[in-house]
Protein backbone atom coordinates (compact mmCIF):
# COMPACT_ATOMS: atom_id res chain seq x y z
CA UNK A 1 0.00 0.00 0.00
CA UNK A 2 1.84 3.23 -1.32
CA UNK A 3 -1.17 5.74 -1.23
CA UNK A 4 0.04 7.68 2.12
CA UNK A 5 3.37 8.37 3.46
CA UNK A 6 3.75 5.88 6.50
CA UNK A 7 5.51 6.94 9.59
CA UNK A 8 9.15 5.18 8.83
CA UNK A 9 12.57 5.36 11.02
CA UNK A 10 16.27 4.68 10.65
CA UNK A 11 17.94 1.64 11.84
CA UNK A 12 21.35 0.81 10.72
CA UNK A 13 22.65 -2.48 9.06
CA UNK A 14 25.84 -3.42 8.07
CA UNK A 15 26.73 -2.07 4.49
CA UNK A 16 27.70 -5.63 4.21
CA UNK A 17 24.68 -7.39 5.06
CA UNK A 18 22.67 -4.67 2.39
CA UNK A 19 24.72 -5.87 -0.13
CA UNK A 20 23.57 -9.38 0.44
CA UNK A 21 19.96 -8.58 0.67
CA UNK A 22 20.15 -5.75 -2.16
CA UNK A 23 21.25 -9.03 -4.38
CA UNK A 24 19.63 -11.94 -2.49
CA UNK A 25 15.67 -9.49 -3.15
CA UNK A 26 16.66 -9.39 -6.83
CA UNK A 27 14.24 -10.44 -9.45
CA UNK A 28 11.46 -11.09 -6.59
CA UNK A 29 8.66 -9.36 -5.37
CA UNK A 30 10.28 -7.34 -2.50
CA UNK A 31 11.06 -4.01 -4.35
CA UNK A 32 13.61 -2.47 -1.52
CA UNK A 33 15.93 -3.79 1.24
CA UNK A 34 14.23 -1.86 3.64
CA UNK A 35 10.50 -4.06 2.39
CA UNK A 36 12.76 -7.15 2.80
CA UNK A 37 13.67 -6.45 6.26
CA UNK A 38 10.50 -4.85 7.39
CA UNK A 39 9.10 -8.36 6.21
CA UNK A 40 11.47 -10.53 7.45
CA UNK A 41 11.17 -8.99 11.07
CA UNK A 42 7.62 -8.92 11.11
CA UNK A 43 8.00 -12.73 11.08
CA UNK A 44 10.94 -12.75 13.55
CA UNK A 45 8.90 -10.28 16.05
CA UNK A 46 5.40 -11.93 15.49
CA UNK A 47 7.21 -15.82 16.58
CA UNK A 48 9.01 -13.98 19.46
CA UNK A 49 5.51 -12.84 20.89
CA UNK A 50 3.84 -16.19 20.39
CA UNK A 51 6.46 -17.86 22.65
CA UNK A 52 5.37 -15.20 25.21
CA UNK A 53 1.88 -15.83 25.56
CA UNK A 54 -0.26 -17.12 28.31
CA UNK A 55 -4.07 -17.14 29.00
CA UNK A 56 -5.57 -14.50 31.28
CA UNK A 57 -8.77 -16.43 32.38
CA UNK A 58 -8.55 -16.82 36.51
CA UNK A 59 -9.57 -20.38 38.01
CA UNK A 60 -12.94 -18.80 38.63
CA UNK A 61 -13.45 -17.61 34.61
CA UNK A 62 -12.31 -21.22 33.97
CA UNK A 63 -14.81 -22.80 35.77
CA UNK A 64 -17.50 -21.15 34.41
CA UNK A 65 -16.83 -21.29 30.73
CA UNK A 66 -16.17 -25.37 31.34
CA UNK A 67 -19.77 -25.24 32.78
CA UNK A 68 -21.09 -23.48 30.41
CA UNK A 69 -19.58 -26.13 27.94
CA UNK A 70 -21.01 -28.66 29.52
CA UNK A 71 -24.53 -27.41 29.51
CA UNK A 72 -24.41 -27.27 25.76
CA UNK A 73 -22.92 -30.39 25.59
CA UNK A 74 -19.26 -29.60 24.01
CA UNK A 75 -18.09 -31.58 26.74
CA UNK B 1 -0.72 -24.97 20.78
CA UNK B 2 -3.78 -22.96 20.59
CA UNK B 3 -3.09 -20.21 18.78
CA UNK B 4 -2.32 -16.73 20.58
CA UNK B 5 -4.96 -14.18 20.38
CA UNK B 6 -4.41 -10.77 17.64
CA UNK B 7 -2.13 -8.25 19.40
CA UNK B 8 -1.31 -10.58 22.49
CA UNK B 9 -4.44 -10.23 24.50
CA UNK B 10 -7.87 -11.61 24.35
CA UNK B 11 -10.12 -8.48 24.90
CA UNK B 12 -13.10 -8.45 27.34
CA UNK B 13 -15.02 -5.94 27.63
CA UNK B 14 -18.49 -7.66 28.79
CA UNK B 15 -19.20 -5.81 32.24
CA UNK B 16 -20.02 -8.40 34.39
CA UNK B 17 -21.64 -7.96 38.38
CA UNK B 18 -21.44 -4.75 40.23
CA UNK B 19 -19.47 -3.23 37.47
CA UNK B 20 -22.10 -3.75 34.76
CA UNK B 21 -25.25 -2.64 37.13
CA UNK B 22 -23.07 0.82 37.97
CA UNK B 23 -22.18 1.25 33.78
CA UNK B 24 -26.33 0.48 33.59
CA UNK B 25 -27.23 3.11 36.27
CA UNK B 26 -24.82 5.49 34.55
CA UNK B 27 -26.10 4.97 31.41
CA UNK B 28 -29.46 6.80 32.64
CA UNK B 29 -27.81 9.91 32.55
CA UNK B 30 -25.88 9.67 29.35
CA UNK B 31 -26.26 11.07 26.17
CA UNK B 32 -27.45 8.50 23.89
CA UNK B 33 -26.62 7.35 20.30
CA UNK B 34 -28.76 4.18 18.88
CA UNK B 35 -27.24 1.70 16.70
CA UNK B 36 -28.49 -0.20 13.69
CA UNK B 37 -28.12 -3.86 14.24
CA UNK B 38 -24.67 -4.23 12.27
CA UNK B 39 -23.26 -2.00 14.49
CA UNK B 40 -24.71 -3.57 18.00
CA UNK B 41 -23.44 -6.77 16.04
CA UNK B 42 -19.88 -4.97 15.73
CA UNK B 43 -20.39 -4.45 19.66
CA UNK B 44 -20.74 -7.84 20.92
CA UNK B 45 -17.82 -9.24 18.79
CA UNK B 46 -15.56 -6.48 20.19
CA UNK B 47 -16.40 -6.91 23.68
CA UNK B 48 -16.33 -10.77 23.05
CA UNK B 49 -12.82 -10.47 21.97
CA UNK B 50 -13.40 -11.72 18.25
CA UNK B 51 -11.97 -8.71 17.48
CA UNK B 52 -9.08 -8.52 19.71
CA UNK B 53 -6.84 -6.46 19.87
CA UNK B 54 -9.89 -3.86 19.30
CA UNK B 55 -11.48 -2.56 22.66
CA UNK B 56 -13.63 -0.48 20.71
CA UNK B 57 -14.63 1.44 17.63
CA UNK B 58 -11.91 2.77 15.99
CA UNK B 59 -10.25 6.45 16.24
CA UNK B 60 -8.87 7.84 13.24
CA UNK B 61 -5.26 6.49 13.83
CA UNK B 62 -6.24 2.94 13.32
CA UNK B 63 -8.69 3.47 10.68
CA UNK B 64 -6.02 5.63 8.69
CA UNK B 65 -3.49 2.90 8.99
CA UNK B 66 -5.93 0.12 8.18
CA UNK B 67 -6.94 1.78 5.48
CA UNK B 68 -3.91 2.38 3.68
CA UNK B 69 -1.43 0.24 5.46
CA UNK B 70 -3.64 -3.07 6.26
CA UNK B 71 -2.41 -2.72 9.83
CA UNK B 72 -3.31 -1.15 13.37
CA UNK B 73 -1.42 1.75 14.46
CA UNK B 74 0.55 -1.38 16.77
CA UNK B 75 1.44 -2.32 12.96
CA UNK B 76 -0.57 -5.51 14.27
CA UNK B 77 -2.33 -6.94 10.31
CA UNK B 78 -5.86 -5.40 10.28
CA UNK B 79 -7.69 -5.16 6.99
CA UNK B 80 -11.29 -3.66 7.54
CA UNK B 81 -11.93 -0.50 9.45
CA UNK B 82 -14.18 -1.38 12.69
CA UNK B 83 -15.87 1.94 13.09
CA UNK B 84 -18.88 3.20 14.71
CA UNK B 85 -20.47 6.35 12.51
CA UNK B 86 -23.04 8.87 13.83
CA UNK B 87 -24.77 11.93 12.34
CA UNK B 88 -24.00 15.57 14.15
CA UNK B 89 -27.64 16.24 14.92
CA UNK B 90 -27.62 12.79 16.79
CA UNK B 91 -24.04 13.61 18.78
CA UNK B 92 -25.43 16.74 19.56
CA UNK B 93 -23.23 18.04 22.44
CA UNK B 94 -21.00 15.27 22.39
CA UNK B 95 -17.60 15.69 22.72
CA UNK B 96 -14.21 13.60 23.01
CA UNK B 97 -13.64 12.76 26.59
CA UNK B 98 -17.56 12.24 27.15
CA UNK B 99 -19.26 8.38 27.98
CA UNK B 100 -22.41 7.73 25.46
CA UNK B 101 -24.93 5.21 26.32
CA UNK B 102 -25.50 3.19 22.48
CA UNK B 103 -28.42 1.83 22.32
CA UNK B 104 -30.65 -0.77 20.00
CA UNK B 105 -33.99 -0.64 19.82
CA UNK B 106 -34.09 2.02 22.65
CA UNK B 107 -32.46 -0.47 24.68
CA UNK B 108 -28.79 0.19 26.08
CA UNK B 109 -25.98 -2.24 24.80
CA UNK B 110 -23.07 -0.69 25.61
CA UNK B 111 -21.34 2.27 27.49
CA UNK B 112 -18.48 3.84 25.20
CA UNK B 113 -16.11 6.52 25.91
CA UNK B 114 -15.79 8.88 23.72
CA UNK B 115 -12.49 9.09 22.38
CA UNK B 116 -12.40 10.99 19.13
CA UNK B 117 -15.21 12.24 16.65
CA UNK B 118 -13.77 12.60 12.76
CA UNK B 119 -14.70 13.04 9.40
CA UNK B 120 -14.37 10.00 6.32
CA UNK B 121 -14.14 9.82 3.11
CA UNK B 122 -16.46 6.95 2.11
CA UNK B 123 -15.81 7.05 -1.43
CA UNK B 124 -11.79 6.56 -0.28
CA UNK B 125 -13.00 3.80 2.09
CA UNK B 126 -14.61 2.40 -0.55
CA UNK B 127 -11.77 2.53 -3.05
CA UNK B 128 -9.19 0.89 -0.95
CA UNK B 129 -11.13 -1.70 1.22
CA UNK B 130 -13.52 -3.05 -1.55
CA UNK B 131 -11.27 -1.68 -4.67
CA UNK B 132 -14.42 -0.23 -6.10
CA UNK B 133 -16.32 2.76 -5.94
CA UNK B 134 -19.73 0.77 -7.53
CA UNK B 135 -22.35 1.44 -5.72
CA UNK B 136 -23.33 -1.74 -6.94
CA UNK B 137 -20.93 -3.70 -4.71
CA UNK B 138 -23.20 -4.89 -1.94
CA UNK B 139 -20.39 -3.60 1.03
CA UNK B 140 -20.04 -0.38 -0.92
CA UNK B 141 -23.81 0.26 -1.09
CA UNK B 142 -23.73 0.30 2.93
CA UNK B 143 -20.95 1.80 3.33
CA UNK B 144 -22.71 5.13 1.22
CA UNK B 145 -25.39 4.81 3.54
CA UNK B 146 -23.65 5.36 6.66
CA UNK B 147 -23.41 8.59 8.23
CA UNK B 148 -21.45 11.85 7.90
CA UNK B 149 -19.26 11.44 11.37
CA UNK B 150 -17.15 8.17 13.11
CA UNK B 151 -16.93 7.80 16.62
CA UNK B 152 -13.76 6.27 18.08
CA UNK B 153 -13.16 4.93 21.62
CA UNK B 154 -13.48 1.74 24.05
CA UNK B 155 -16.79 -0.05 24.58
CA UNK B 156 -18.23 -1.89 27.80
CA UNK B 157 -20.93 -4.34 26.80
CA UNK B 158 -24.14 -3.97 29.06
CA UNK B 159 -26.41 -6.45 27.42
CA UNK B 160 -26.55 -8.40 24.58
CA UNK B 161 -29.17 -8.83 21.49
CA UNK B 162 -31.55 -11.47 21.77
CA UNK B 163 -30.04 -14.68 20.28
CA UNK B 164 -31.98 -17.31 18.62
CA UNK B 165 -29.01 -19.43 18.46
CA UNK B 166 -28.18 -19.28 22.28
CA UNK B 167 -27.04 -23.01 22.12
CA UNK B 168 -24.61 -22.97 19.25
CA UNK B 169 -23.27 -19.97 19.97
CA UNK B 170 -19.50 -19.87 21.22
CA UNK B 171 -16.83 -16.95 22.25
CA UNK B 172 -13.06 -16.79 21.94
CA UNK B 173 -12.78 -17.24 25.67
CA UNK B 174 -14.93 -20.61 25.57
CA UNK B 175 -13.12 -22.12 22.53
CA UNK B 176 -9.94 -21.77 23.67
CA UNK B 177 -10.80 -23.57 26.78
CA UNK B 178 -12.49 -26.24 24.71
CA UNK B 179 -10.09 -27.00 22.02
CA UNK B 180 -7.49 -27.13 25.53
CA UNK B 181 -9.66 -29.64 26.74
CA UNK B 182 -9.77 -31.86 24.16
CA UNK B 183 -6.23 -31.99 23.96
CA UNK B 184 -5.70 -29.89 20.77
CA UNK B 185 -2.98 -28.45 19.97
CA UNK B 186 -3.47 -27.30 15.85
CA UNK B 187 -7.43 -26.24 15.06
CA UNK B 188 -8.65 -25.36 11.67
CA UNK B 189 -11.16 -22.94 11.07
CA UNK B 190 -13.45 -23.26 8.24
CA UNK B 191 -16.26 -20.53 7.32
CA UNK B 192 -19.27 -21.12 6.26
CA UNK B 193 -22.71 -19.15 4.94
CA UNK B 194 -24.39 -22.12 3.49
CA UNK B 195 -25.29 -25.75 3.87
CA UNK B 196 -22.59 -28.54 3.32
CA UNK B 197 -21.91 -30.24 0.29
CA UNK B 198 -19.41 -32.99 -1.02
CA UNK B 199 -16.97 -30.22 -1.89
CA UNK B 200 -17.26 -28.55 1.52
CA UNK B 201 -16.90 -32.54 3.27
CA UNK B 202 -13.57 -32.51 0.86
CA UNK B 203 -12.46 -29.56 1.48
CA UNK B 204 -12.75 -29.81 5.36
CA UNK B 205 -11.22 -33.44 5.70
CA UNK B 206 -8.29 -32.53 3.53
CA UNK B 207 -7.47 -30.03 6.40
CA UNK B 208 -8.55 -32.59 8.92
CA UNK B 209 -5.96 -34.65 7.99
CA UNK B 210 -3.30 -32.56 9.22
CA UNK B 211 -4.55 -31.03 12.41
CA UNK B 212 -6.47 -31.85 15.53
CA UNK B 213 -9.52 -30.70 15.04
CA UNK B 214 -11.89 -28.41 13.19
CA UNK B 215 -14.20 -25.87 13.84
CA UNK B 216 -16.58 -25.26 11.85
CA UNK B 217 -17.95 -21.61 12.41
CA UNK B 218 -21.01 -20.33 10.34
CA UNK B 219 -22.10 -16.74 9.92
CA UNK B 220 -25.53 -16.10 11.41
CA UNK B 221 -27.65 -13.18 11.81
CA UNK B 222 -28.20 -11.09 8.76
CA UNK B 223 -29.31 -12.53 5.16
CA UNK B 224 -30.40 -11.87 2.01
CA UNK B 225 -33.63 -13.12 0.75
CA UNK B 226 -32.79 -17.06 -0.54
CA UNK B 227 -29.85 -17.73 1.51
CA UNK B 228 -30.27 -20.87 3.94
CA UNK B 229 -31.67 -19.85 7.10
CA UNK B 230 -29.29 -19.63 10.01
CA UNK B 231 -30.99 -22.88 11.92
CA UNK B 232 -30.88 -25.25 8.59
CA UNK B 233 -27.82 -24.33 8.01
CA UNK B 234 -26.79 -25.34 11.72
CA UNK B 235 -28.95 -28.45 11.08
CA UNK B 236 -27.48 -29.58 8.11
CA UNK B 237 -24.13 -29.51 9.90
CA UNK B 238 -25.40 -31.21 12.83
CA UNK B 239 -26.30 -33.98 10.39
CA UNK B 240 -22.95 -33.90 8.19
CA UNK B 241 -20.87 -34.16 11.65
CA UNK B 242 -22.85 -36.76 13.07
CA UNK B 243 -23.32 -39.32 10.39
CA UNK B 244 -19.70 -38.68 8.71
CA UNK B 245 -16.82 -37.73 10.86
CA UNK B 246 -15.43 -39.01 13.48
CA UNK B 247 -16.06 -38.58 17.39
CA UNK B 248 -14.66 -35.13 18.68
CA UNK B 249 -12.71 -33.61 16.13
CA UNK B 250 -15.55 -31.35 15.27
CA UNK B 251 -16.65 -28.25 17.16
CA UNK B 252 -19.58 -26.55 15.76
CA UNK B 253 -20.15 -23.28 16.37
CA UNK B 254 -22.02 -19.73 14.92
CA UNK B 255 -20.64 -16.61 15.21
CA UNK B 256 -22.73 -13.54 14.56
CA UNK B 257 -20.45 -11.29 12.67
CA UNK B 258 -20.85 -8.80 9.62
CA UNK B 259 -19.96 -9.94 6.54
CA UNK B 260 -18.51 -7.32 4.15
CA UNK B 261 -18.32 -8.96 1.14
CA UNK B 262 -14.24 -7.08 0.77
CA UNK B 263 -13.08 -10.22 -1.07
CA UNK B 264 -8.87 -10.36 -0.22
CA UNK B 265 -9.25 -8.12 2.88
CA UNK B 266 -12.13 -9.74 4.34
CA UNK B 267 -10.42 -13.46 3.69
CA UNK B 268 -7.90 -11.81 6.23
CA UNK B 269 -9.96 -10.44 8.36
CA UNK B 270 -11.67 -13.58 8.55
CA UNK B 271 -8.23 -15.48 9.42
CA UNK B 272 -7.37 -13.46 11.91
CA UNK B 273 -10.93 -14.00 13.69
CA UNK B 274 -10.70 -17.40 14.15
CA UNK B 275 -7.48 -16.79 15.15
CA UNK B 276 -9.23 -15.32 18.25
CA UNK B 277 -11.21 -18.35 18.55
CA UNK B 278 -7.32 -20.80 18.94
CA UNK B 279 -7.37 -21.70 15.47
CA UNK B 280 -4.46 -22.62 14.01
CA UNK B 281 -4.80 -22.75 10.50
CA UNK B 282 -7.54 -21.70 8.02
CA UNK B 283 -9.39 -22.40 5.10
CA UNK B 284 -9.50 -19.88 2.58
CA UNK B 285 -12.00 -20.86 -0.45
CA UNK B 286 -11.21 -19.58 -3.47
CA UNK B 287 -12.89 -16.14 -4.22
CA UNK B 288 -13.31 -16.07 -0.38
CA UNK B 289 -15.92 -13.27 0.68
CA UNK B 290 -15.93 -12.27 -2.87
CA UNK B 291 -19.12 -11.22 -4.87
CA UNK B 292 -19.77 -10.59 -8.65
CA UNK B 293 -16.64 -10.24 -10.51
CA UNK B 294 -14.76 -7.89 -8.69
CA UNK B 295 -11.97 -9.58 -7.23
CA UNK B 296 -10.01 -12.43 -9.16
CA UNK B 297 -10.67 -15.98 -8.39
CA UNK B 298 -6.95 -16.32 -6.21
CA UNK B 299 -6.81 -12.99 -4.74
CA UNK B 300 -7.95 -14.00 -1.72
CA UNK B 301 -5.13 -16.66 -1.86
CA UNK B 302 -2.45 -13.84 -2.97
CA UNK B 303 -3.03 -11.44 0.09
CA UNK B 304 -2.25 -13.86 2.04
CA UNK B 305 1.56 -13.21 1.10
CA UNK B 306 1.70 -9.55 2.34
CA UNK B 307 1.43 -10.93 6.07
CA UNK B 308 3.99 -13.20 7.40
CA UNK B 309 3.21 -11.80 10.63
CA UNK B 310 -0.79 -13.03 10.39
CA UNK B 311 0.15 -15.49 12.86
CA UNK B 312 -2.24 -18.22 11.51
CA UNK B 313 -1.71 -20.12 8.74
CA UNK B 314 -4.19 -20.24 5.69
CA UNK B 315 -4.61 -23.25 4.05
CA UNK B 316 -4.96 -22.88 0.15
CA UNK B 317 -7.46 -26.20 -0.83
CA UNK B 318 -8.52 -26.20 -4.45
CA UNK B 319 -12.08 -26.94 -5.33
CA UNK B 320 -13.54 -30.19 -5.26
CA UNK B 321 -15.74 -32.53 -7.40
CA UNK B 322 -17.22 -35.61 -8.27
CA UNK B 323 -14.92 -37.98 -10.51
CA UNK B 324 -16.85 -40.59 -11.55
CA UNK B 325 -13.99 -42.42 -13.03
CA UNK B 326 -11.73 -41.81 -9.68
CA UNK B 327 -15.17 -42.95 -7.97
CA UNK B 328 -14.51 -40.02 -5.63
CA UNK B 329 -14.50 -36.23 -4.26
CA UNK B 330 -11.06 -34.72 -6.11
CA UNK B 331 -9.56 -31.55 -7.25
CA UNK B 332 -7.89 -30.38 -10.43
CA UNK B 333 -4.03 -31.62 -9.09
CA UNK B 334 -4.97 -34.65 -8.20
CA UNK B 335 -7.72 -36.22 -10.86
CA UNK B 336 -6.24 -36.94 -14.47
CA UNK B 337 -10.01 -37.33 -15.69
CA UNK B 338 -12.14 -34.87 -18.49
CA UNK B 339 -14.74 -32.72 -17.99
CA UNK B 340 -16.73 -35.42 -19.38
CA UNK B 341 -15.96 -37.77 -16.21
CA UNK B 342 -16.52 -34.73 -13.74
CA UNK B 343 -19.58 -33.44 -11.53
CA UNK B 344 -19.51 -30.11 -10.29
CA UNK B 345 -20.99 -29.20 -7.42
CA UNK B 346 -23.08 -25.63 -7.67
CA UNK B 347 -24.23 -24.03 -4.89
CA UNK B 348 -27.15 -22.34 -7.20
CA UNK B 349 -28.17 -25.58 -8.84
CA UNK B 350 -28.44 -27.33 -5.31
CA UNK B 351 -30.69 -24.81 -3.73
CA UNK B 352 -33.06 -25.09 -6.81
CA UNK B 353 -33.32 -28.86 -6.42
CA UNK B 354 -33.77 -27.95 -3.02
CA UNK B 355 -36.18 -25.44 -3.02
CA UNK B 356 -38.28 -27.97 -5.13
CA UNK B 357 -38.40 -30.42 -2.59
CA UNK B 358 -35.56 -32.29 -5.42
CA UNK B 359 -33.60 -34.43 -3.16
CA UNK B 360 -29.55 -33.89 -4.80
CA UNK B 361 -27.72 -37.07 -5.59
CA UNK B 362 -25.46 -38.07 -3.72
CA UNK B 363 -22.43 -37.66 -5.52
CA UNK B 364 -23.35 -33.64 -4.35
CA UNK B 365 -24.84 -33.54 -1.02
CA UNK B 366 -24.78 -36.23 1.64
CA UNK B 367 -28.49 -37.82 2.03
CA UNK B 368 -29.08 -36.86 5.36
CA UNK B 369 -27.91 -33.20 5.07
CA UNK B 370 -30.59 -33.20 2.49
CA UNK B 371 -32.77 -34.86 4.51
CA UNK B 372 -31.82 -32.01 7.29
CA UNK B 373 -32.73 -29.72 4.80
CA UNK B 374 -35.89 -31.11 3.77
CA UNK B 375 -37.28 -31.44 6.96
CA UNK B 376 -38.09 -27.63 7.18
CA UNK B 377 -40.98 -25.94 5.63
CA UNK B 378 -39.13 -23.56 4.01
CA UNK B 379 -35.21 -23.62 4.56
CA UNK B 380 -34.46 -20.31 2.59
CA UNK B 381 -34.64 -16.93 3.94
CA UNK B 382 -38.21 -15.03 2.69
CA UNK B 383 -38.08 -12.25 0.30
Amino acid sequence: MDERKGKYTTVSIPVTLYNRIKKLIEGTGFTSVSQYVTYVLREIVAAHEEARYEEPFTQEDKERILERLRRLGYL
Amino acid sequence: MVSKPHGGRLVDRVARGRRRELLLDEAKELPRLEVGFDRAVDLEDIAHGVYSPLEGFMVQEDYLHVLYDMRLSTDHPWTIPIVLDADPEELGDVREGDDLALTHRGRVLAVMRVEEIYGWDKREYARMVYKTTDPKHPGVAKIYGMKELLVGGPIDLVDELPNPLERYTLWPAETRVLFRERGWRRIVGFQTRNVPHLGHEYVQKAALTFVDGLFINPLVGWKKPGDYRDEVILAAYEALVKHYYPRNVVVLAALRMNMRYAGPREAIHHAIVRKNFGCTHFIVGRDHAGVGDYYGPYEAWEIFQEFPDLGITPLFIREAFYCRKCGGMVNEKVCPHGDEHRVRISGTKLREMLRRGEKPPKTMMRPEVAEAVMSFDNPFVEA
